[in-house]
Order: structure tokens, then sequence, then C-alpha cells
């Protein structure tokens, strides 16, 4: 039973990371309508951006955060007006397959730019892992799920609070109805893009200070996909919930029945979560657009 | 006299190939309302669509003629500019955003006045037209009723302090009682606030008696205008818009035309 508790806290603290990642997903495809399949490797380019400024050009950790996300808005912003403005109003499969593109070139020019080598990033979280009770959580694991907690809520009071938030929901909600009352629609566009790219940067930041850094890291942006749509494409409490789920999930078949099962038994359970609720845990039906 | 909304012998196609308006053209002067009558399909909407430019949006596009407001060409300037400058539509069935709050609703439409270094009404003003509203600011839109919806979408309107208001079809499905009600509140805020306004209705008698001229369209063309009283006097829009004739509605406003003239010929 400690154990349960122990390796409970542990895939919870990796959810959390893994619902910050799907919160990128969800804020572009609400108000965009775009599954973007380059979201893993934007975070794989924002855990670089960071070796760049912190391991490379040596700068302290907390600046080489702000340039960090400086450097990844850009990249969202530059993304959406250069590739995805373009293509406004053409059917949804193009536009997912134009950014299914996008991931490859993002993770050739990350294997061109930094090599494909393994790297470790400068370490921000302190070296004393996590103790609570008898329990141990290992230190990124655990700073890595503060962080990303602390992340996640500023989104959403930006979301949900804020004027320029307002009027992305709005443009979620209806476009036309948006752009009638003033609302710059492709701004609202970039901002989601802009809005995801940060979130990614951030993930990439934990991401690569748990693990290590290499052009691969985008993959994880895959399964979290799967996250994605168990917890309904358009829906960030759902994203958030499923994150945690799938987390929990993997470390406790990773511990109870072997890391073999690990990426299995969650996407078992996406399945059969999906056969019973088609659109995810809270995603409304419209999905079928996709 | 110069009109505030000047729309000039224009021709609108969808998907390239479906026309849809025929050389319409007609007018809005400063300060009044003008309505635009016809049935289901007779272009009323596509009319209201080309004005305030969301006619790319579905595929349409303006092949000829000229649209002005205020004096200025305005037929290639895309929707939210024109929201920034003064024109307000009031699209066809609400369009509310159903997940947000009502006040958030008013909310969005303060972002017409971006840019215009004036401030939105404030929403206590909006809800002095629409007292109820006030009691509902923090539901969700999806939950109001159809006219509590309607009320929202044209207290949006008022926070953009627009010069001229486009309504499609307010009154549509709602109760006689709220009908009246709302069309109350519309000609308060032509007086009020001083916005003219191109209403469009298929409730000729309701928008007849807020207008002071008024245009049928049938098949994308404007078949008769004229001052609303003439209007609401004339024998056949009496019988196929107003209900008032013992004639099926069946037949159009043209047909009866030909019917008499061939009428005359046989006598
Ligand atoms: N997006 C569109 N694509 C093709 N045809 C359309 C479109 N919108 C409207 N139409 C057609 O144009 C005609 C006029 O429609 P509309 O302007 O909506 O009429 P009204 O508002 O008077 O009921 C109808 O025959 C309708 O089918
Ligand atoms: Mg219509």
């Amino acid at each position: 039973m400690e154990y349960f508790l122990e390796v409970s806290l542990v895939g919870l603290a990796v959810g959390g990371v893994y619902a910050l990642i799907a919160l990128g997903y969800v804020l572009v495809y609400k108000t965009t309508r775009v599954v973007n399949f380059a979201h893993g490797n934007i975070m794989m380019f924002g855990a670089y951006f960071f070796y760049t400024f912190a391991a490379l050009l040596g700068l302290h950790w907390a600046l080489a955060v702000v340039l960090t996300l400086v450097a990844s808005a850009a990249l969202g912003a530059g993304i959406e007006r250069v590739v995805l403005r373009p293509l406004l109003g053409r059917p949804a499969i193009s536009v997912v397959m134009v950014t299914v593109g996008l991931a490859a070139v993002l993770h050739g020019a990350a294997q061109m730019i930094w090599t494909p080598g393994d790297f470790f990033l400068p370490s921000i979280f302190p070296d004393a892992p996590i103790i609570i009770g008898e329990m141990f959580i290992p230190s990124n694991t655990g700073y890595g799920f503060l962080v990303a907690l602390a992340a996640i809520l500023i989104f959403l009071v930006l979301f949900r609070f804020t004027r320029s938030g307002v009027a992305m929901r709005a443009t979620a909600a209806d476009q036309v109805a948006a752009s009638s009352m003033g609302v710059n629609v492709p701004a609202m566009f970039r901002l989601a893009w802009i809005y995801a790219a940060l979130s990614a940067a951030i993930a990439g930041i934990v991401v690569g200070s748990i693990t290590t850094l290499n052009p691969t890291m985008g993959l994880i942006g895959l399964s979290v996909l799967a996250v994605v749509i168990l917890g309904g494409l358009d829906s960030i409490p759902g994203a958030i919930l499923a994150g945690l789920i799938i987390g929990w999930l993997e470390a406790l078949t990773g511990f109870y029945l072997g890391g073999a099962y690990k990426d299995v038994i969650p996407f078992v359970v996406l399945i059969v979560i999906l056969m019973i609720r088609p659109y995810g845990l809270f995603g409304t039906p419209e999905i079928e657009r996709l | 006299m110069s009109a505030a909304l000047e729309v000039n012998n224009i021709e609108v196609v969808y998907h390239h190939t479906i026309q849809v308006l025929r050389g319409l053209s007609l007018a809005v002067p400063e300060g009044e309302i003008v309505a635009l009558l016809g049935s289901n399909g007779a272009g009323k909407s596509t009319t209201l669509k080309a004005i305030s430019g969301f006619l790319p949006l579905e595929n349409g596009a303006l092949a000829s003629g000229s649209i002005r407001f205020d004096g200025r060409d305005i037929s290639r300037t895309p929707p939210h500019r024109l929201v920034r400058r003064g024109l307000f539509q009031v699209m066809e069935g609400r369009r509310v955003f159903e997940d947000l709050t009502v006040e958030d609703n008013l909310r969005v439409a303060s972002y017409a006045l971006s840019g215009r270094g004036e401030a939105p009404l404030p929403f206590d003003a909006v809800y002095e037209y629409f007292p109820l509203l006030r009691a509902l600011h923090r539901q969700r839109a999806g939950y109001l009723s159809g006219g509590e919806q309607q009320m929202l979408a044209i207290g949006r309107a008022l926070v953009a302090r627009p010069r001229m208001l486009l309504l499609d079809e307010p009154s549509l499905g709602l109760a006689p009682k709220l009908v009246e009600e709302i069309f109350g509140i519309i000609r308060r805020i032509n007086r009020e606030r001083k916005v003219s306004m191109l209403l469009v209705e298929q409730n000729a008698a309701m928008a007849l008696s807020l207008a002071s001229y008024g245009y049928i369209i049938e098949n994308g063309r404007i078949v008769i205008d004229g001052p609303a009283e003439r209007l609401m006097a004339d024998r056949d829009v009496k019988e196929f818009y107003l209900g008032l004739g013992s004639a099926g509605r069946t037949r159009s406003y043209r047909d009866v035309k030909h019917y008499r003239r061939r009428k005359r010929w046989l006598s």
C-alpha cells in the first residue's frame, strides 16, 4: 500500500506534465480547429532554446528561461503567420497534414542545429528529492510537477479572465460572430499559437530536466495526443484530468506489471473509454469535423 | 441628401456560380430605420452579409456594384474593421456565445471600440434597456431563452456604440408579446442613441410600423419600395406581406403584377 501511494504520486506528477503538454494542443484546437501534430517538436525546440541560453551561452537559468519563452513565442507566432495563415479556409485534413510536415521539418532542423546527440539540461531544481512522510519523489519529477501546475493555472486564468482570453473563447465558439463584434480573428489565432508555444516551452524545460534532451523528444507529444483525445480535443478540464489519469496509469502498470505494459495499458484504457464516449471525457460531439 | 449607407446595383454570387442578388440598390438615411422585407430565401441575409463584409467567409463575392458607408467605399473592408467604424450587424439566429456568461458576451463586443478612443457603453446602460439581462449576467448564454438571447444579441450591439445597425430578423421564433417588446426597444435605441438601422424582417407589419421607408425584395431584386405608410396602404403589399389579403401566400408580388396586367389586357 505504501508503494501504491508513492508510485501514484510520481505518476500523477508526470501526469501533470502531460496535462501541460495537452493544454497546448487544446488551446490551438479550440481556437483554430487545427490538430497540431508539430506540438511535440515545438516543445522540443523550447528545450533546445533553454539548453542554448543556459548551457551553450552560460546565462543564469532565470534569464535563460525568460529568453526561451520569448524565442518560443516568436516561433509560435511565426508558424501561425507563415505556415497556417495561408491555409485559412482549406479542408481540415490538408491543414493537419501540413502540421505533420512541419513536425518533420522541426525534427530535421533540430538535428542540423544541435546535432542528434544527447544533452543534459543544466539543473534548475534543488538536488534533494521531495520526501513526504515515508514517500520519496525524485526532485525533477516533483518540482517539474509544481512548475507544470503553476503554468496550467496561469494559462487558465489568462484564458478565463483576461479580455483577450474572453475574445479567444468567443472565437473558439463562433468565429463569424466574434469577428462581427470587432474581434480580429487571425490575431486570436496567433495568440493561441503563442500560448501553445509558451506552454510547450515550459513543458520542454521540465521534460528535458527529467530525462535527457535529443531531437526525438518531440515523440512524447504524440503519446500526449492520446491524452488529449481522451480528454476531448476541445476541453481544457478534460486535458488536465486525462493527463493525470494517463500519468497515473503508466506509473501503476509500469510498477506492478513491468515496463513493457507501461506503454500499452493506458492506451487500452483510452480505447475502451473512447468506445463508451467517442468525444472523450469532456469533448463536444462536433469533433468529427476532423 | 447623401445617405449613411448606400448600396448601389450590387450583384452577389456564391461559389462562383450561384447568383443570389441581381442589381440590388437601397439606401439608409442618417438616423432613420429602413425595413428590408421579403420571404425566406429572397436574399435579405445575403444583402446584409454583402454590406458587413461576410461574403468571403461563405465563399461568396460581390461581383459588381458598390457599397458606401458614410460616403466611403467599404466593399473590400474586412468585417472587424467595419465594426470598429460603427457598422454593426446583429446576425440572424442571435449567435450568442453559448459557453460564455452574459457579461462575457457583452465584453467581447467591446472589441468593436478598439482604436476608436471611445469607451464601450457601460453594461449598466445595456441593462437599463434589458433589465432581465442584469439578473442573468452571470448565467451562461446557452441557458437563456430565445427572447433573452435576442436581448443579449442587441445588448452586444449597444456596447459597441454603433452608428448603423444591421438587424437580421430579430423577431425570428419569438412569441408575439416578446416581439413587441424587442421592437419597442429597437425604436428606443434608434431615437435615444441616434443609431441608423437597416431592419431585415419577415414580420412586415411590425417592421413597417417602425420604419420610415421600406424595400421589398424577391429573388435578389427590389420589387417595390417606398415610404412605410405608402407600403402599408399598398393593396399588393397588404395581400402578400401583411397577411391581410384573401389569396394564399404561395404566389409572389411579381405574379400579382402579371396577373393584373393580363386581366387588364383581357378586359
Ligand atoms: N453560403 C451560401 N452558399 C450558397 N447559396 C447560398 C448561401 N447562402 C445563401 N444562399 C442562397 O441564397 C439565397 C438567399 O439566401 P438568404 O440571403 O439567406 O435569404 P433570406 O435571408 O432572405 O432568407 C437562397 O436561395 C440561399 O439558398
Ligand atoms: Mg435570412
